[in-house]
């Protein structure tokens, strides 16, 4: 119990006197379990969105695409169905407002408000003669409000309303659930939306490549449960229409069968905005952990070099090898389980901002709910990145001589021979710096490693541009400039996972540079006492620091393009060369305005003082 | 930079001072020092430990700055100095000794002796060469490639002293050069400066250990930043330093 006392009391003096590095390790950690957490908490974090919309807009339990209105009656009177509407007439057509062309799928309504499905205004006014009502998110895409003109397959119409609907996926994926039969020139599935008109007006619309040919029943069931199973039960197969995914036909106008599409289903498509943020979040999260790694071994290093006579006197007064390793670790571990925590709160909490459910759907998504899985593995992952990067070196600590350890004596520099005499060809700062990297070779690797991380993770963002804008080439002139909510919240997520991972690597070159500074103290001062300008030192540990970086940023490239195509699959883009140059350039330019600090605040020491101490 | 006829005087001070700290913690390490060092003369400063010794030493080869005074080193008033300029005045007009050798771990001994030629630019043929030439010199021609842990506390203070001397400096300042060496290290070091005392190479020894202030032509005793009192020594170290400081049977 007293041995427990004593580790805990040595360690909560230990963290109070080096505040600021106590803050710098939370910081590293919190970082990556908030990515870490957001990913996690991603997971079905619209279903509350959802069931807003639905309730609001009485959406469907069931949506039966038919090929004939003459099939609704089997539906309407099926066992367990209590209510219906339908069926519509739906058309297939170009819309074309504000420059945009996109396709549209109208739906002909009665303007009485009908009993399932009736989609929540939120603006405007319901369906009449020559007016039309646009899904929220396909108005926003095309950037049309209230009043405005648009025209469907030439035809002409006002935009009466705006409206969210829980019949059908929101644009882009409307094509998700029940699939879309679109033959028109010039429109591309991933480019369609939805938009409610009379039912005279939908029925007037169709043209010859794309004939009237699909109705829509909406269906209430006593038990909405149990959507899938009557889905399947009077579905044309047990694989139903959910797998029918974008530009294939519905089958509706093929098949005798009706399409006939659940609420989950819907439900799942609607997810879709969100599931590409978890694809993106998800190895965000790997490779910010890895650069929290690398941060936490140069700091704890750091911070167990700075430790040695603490050791010392620890072991002159008794103390054992555990309960240094005891002390060392158990400060760390407890800043990581803070860390941890923080992280888990961090990304729990700002989940719904990152996931705002968008046009498409009515109400706030809330706080997700902590899966067990968050729980363990968020705090799980901090503990694991701490434990990992403190071990060896307070296993080191403990294993250290008593009497070196109170003289203080800094760990032996590593010898590279070849690289010595090499630098002795260079220029003062050049010979200096690479002396300098090649003494610590494992905090060079850790260095290297970080700025790979870093550039692995603009690549990607990078290549996510490049991909967006292969596949607009792709869509062609069907895009009509309209802008992809996914695609849009796919950057937002992307930039902030981008900032972080520059942050931490910001936070990472000071640590680097600081812990080089530190251990240039001596060889730094000794070199002004040779005779090499104060200049000529500091851009040596700048030219350290820079040598280390560049296999890094070079590395980092293929690193991030294979991440890229790993996580985004084969349709994926490379990023302009232009800009992969310009991306490791500019990061080697940041690590050494960053080392810069450190490095020039080391020489204004007088490199008296730094001998004089080193002989005391 | 003002340049004075300072005749053989190799080294001057004026009203030197050094102060650290402010008000009640003032310390003057350095106290008024007036100092005249005639080119190649060995001068020995001795004192306690504390007395402010080593402060001079670091002011006196332009590594520290005074708070008031004059150091004239060369010809040239170095307080009035550029940071430029001073490492310049470092790399060819002073050579250090430390105690502590302050030897970089990772290099051997012959690349440490040509660090400073290297520094100040000289090829890199040519920098080994002179490097090889001082540790034969100092007797550690066959110790050139063995790394500092490789060597004992004496042959790292000779290859020290190899290095201070890679740029054929003015002044070589020398603190506490036998302070972590035994008996017999000690000698070899002693032998090893009465080599380049009659060598003519001006010597400042820093040192609280009688046995090498008694090999210098002058040995001044400093307390408390201020000289207390000064012995002139006739011929020096007359070339048995071991015999006069008692180290040779």
């Amino acid at each position: 119990m007293g041995r427990i006392l004593l580790v805990r009391r040595l360690a909560a003096r230990d963290l109070r006197h080096h505040k600021a590095q106590a803050v710098l390790l939370l910081l590293a950690i919190t970082a990556a379990t908030t990515v870490l957490a957001l990913g996690l908490a991603l997971q079905g974090v619209t279903s509350q969105p959802y069931q807003q919309t639905r309730a609001a807009a009485k959406g469907p339990d069931v949506v039966a695409y038919l090929s004939s209105p003459g099939q609704a009656a089997a539906l309407i009177h099926a066992s367990g169905v209590t209510a219906a509407s339908g069926p519509y007439p739906l058309a297939y057509t170009v819309a074309e407002v504000n420059g945009h062309t996109a396709g549209a799928e109208v739906e002909g309504r009665t303007e009485a408000p009908a009993a399932v499905d009736r989609p929540d205004l939120t603006a405007g006014s319901w369906v009449r003669p020559g007016g039309v009502v646009i899904e929220r998110e396909f108005a926003e895409a095309l950037g049309v409000s209230v009043g405005d003109r648009l025209t469907l397959n030439g035809h002409s119409f006002t935009v009466a309303g705006i409206a969210v609907s829980a019949a059908k996926p929101p644009y882009p994926n409307i094509c998700f659930a029940g699939g879309c039969e679109i033959f028109l020139p010039g429109v591309h599935p991933k480019n369609t939306g939805l938009i409610w008109a009379t039912e005279p007006d939908a029925i007037k619309l169709p043209v010859a490549a794309e004939p009237l040919n699909t109705y829509v029943l909406d269906l209430k069931l006593a038990v909405p449960d149990q959507a899938q199973a009557f889905a399947s039960r009077y579905g044309p197969g047990p694989s139903g229409s959910s797998h029918i995914g974008p530009g294939q036909p519905s089958g509706a106008s093929q098949a005798s069968s009706p399409i006939l599409v659940p609420w989950q289903d819907i439900a799942a498509a609607d997810g879709l905005l969100v599931s590409d943020e978890q694809t993106v979040l998800v190895p965000g999260a790997a490779l910010l952990s890895l650069l929290a790694l690398a941060s936490v071994a140069v700091l704890v290093g750091g911070r167990l070099a700075e430790n040695t006579r603490r050791v010392g006197l620890l072991k002159a007064a008794g103390g054992t090898p555990g309960l240094i390793a005891a002390t060392f670790l158990a400060e760390n571990l407890i800043l990581a389980l803070i860390a941890g925590a923080a992280g888990l709160m961090a990304g729990w909490l700002t989940a719904p901002l990152l996931t705002k459910p968008g046009a498409a759907l009515v109400g706030a998504p809330g706080a997700p709910s902590l899966t067990p899985l968050m729980v363990v593995a968020v705090p799980g992952v901090a503990l694991i990145v701490t434990l990992a990067s403190t071990f060896a070196p307070a296993i080191r600590a403990a294993r250290s001589s008593t009497v070196s350890a109170l003289a203080d004596s800094a760990r032996p520099p590593r010898r590279h021979g070849a690289l010595i005499g090499l630098s002795s060809r260079l220029p003062v700062p050049a010979l200096f710096g690479l002396r300098m990297a090649a003494r610590r070779p494992r905090r060079a690797l850790l260095s290297a490693a970080s700025i790979a991380v870093t550039v692995a993770g603009i690549v990607t963002v990078l290549a996510f541009h490049a991909t967006v804008n292969a596949s607009a080439k792709t869509i062609g002139g069907s895009s009509g400039g309209l802008a992809d909510p996914i695609v849009s919240r796919d950057e937002q997520v992307l930039t902030v996972i981008t900032i972080m991972l520059i942050t931490l690597s910001a936070l990472n070159a000071i640590f680097t540079a600081w812990a080089t500074v530190m251990d240039a103290r001596r060889p730094s001062a000794l070199i002004r006492a040779l005779g090499a300008r104060p200049g000529q030192v500091s851009t040596g540990l700048l030219a350290a620091q820079v040598l280390t970086a560049l296999p890094g940023a070079i590395l980092g490239v293929p690193l991030g393009i294979l991440l890229f195509k790993a996580v985004g699959g084969h349709q994926t883009a490379s990023p302009p060369a232009l800009w992969v140059v310009a991306t490791a350039l500019g990061t080697l330019l940041a690590v050494a305005g960053l080392t810069a600090v450190p490095a020039l605040a080391g020489t204004r020491i007088p490199a008296a003082q730094i001998l004089q101490s080193e002989t005391a | 930079m003002t340049n004075i006829d300072t005749g053989n005087c190799a080294l001057r001070t004026r009203g030197l001072r050094k102060e650290h700290g402010r008000e009640a913690s003032l310390v003057r390490a350095v106290d008024g020092v007036d100092l005249e060092v005639t080119q190649g003369e060995t001068v020995a400063i001795m004192g306690p430990s504390g007395c402010g010794k080593s402060t001079l030493l670091y002011l006196l080869g332009g590594l520290d700055r005074p708070t008031a005074g004059e150091i004239w080193l060369d010809g040239q008033d170095i307080t009035r100095l550029s940071e430029r300029a001073l490492a310049r005045l470092r790399r060819d007009a002073v050579g250090f000794v430390f105690q502590a050798f302050h030897l970089m771990d990772e290099l051997t001994a012959v690349e440490n002796v040509e660090l400073p030629a290297l520094l100040a630019g000289r090829p890199p043929r040519a920098a080994r060469r002179r490097a090889e030439e001082l540790l034969e010199r100092v007797g550690l021609a066959d110790r050139a490639k063995f790394l500092p842990t490789q060597l004992s506390g004496g042959q790292r203070q000779r290859v020290a002293i190899a290095r201070a001397l890679v740029a054929d400096p003015l002044v070589v300042l020398a603190d506490e050069p036998t302070g972590n060496l035994d008996s017999q290290a000690t000698s070899e070091v002693l032998r090893l400066f009465d080599t380049l005392h009659q060598a003519g190479q001006t010597l400042v020894i820093v040192t609280h250990d009688p046995r090498i202030a008694a090999t210098a032509d002058r040995m001044i005793s400093m307390r408390d930043g201020v000289f207390t009192g000064q012995t002139m020594r006739q011929g020096g170290t007359s070339g048995r330093p071991g015999a006069l400081c008692g180290l040779e049977g």
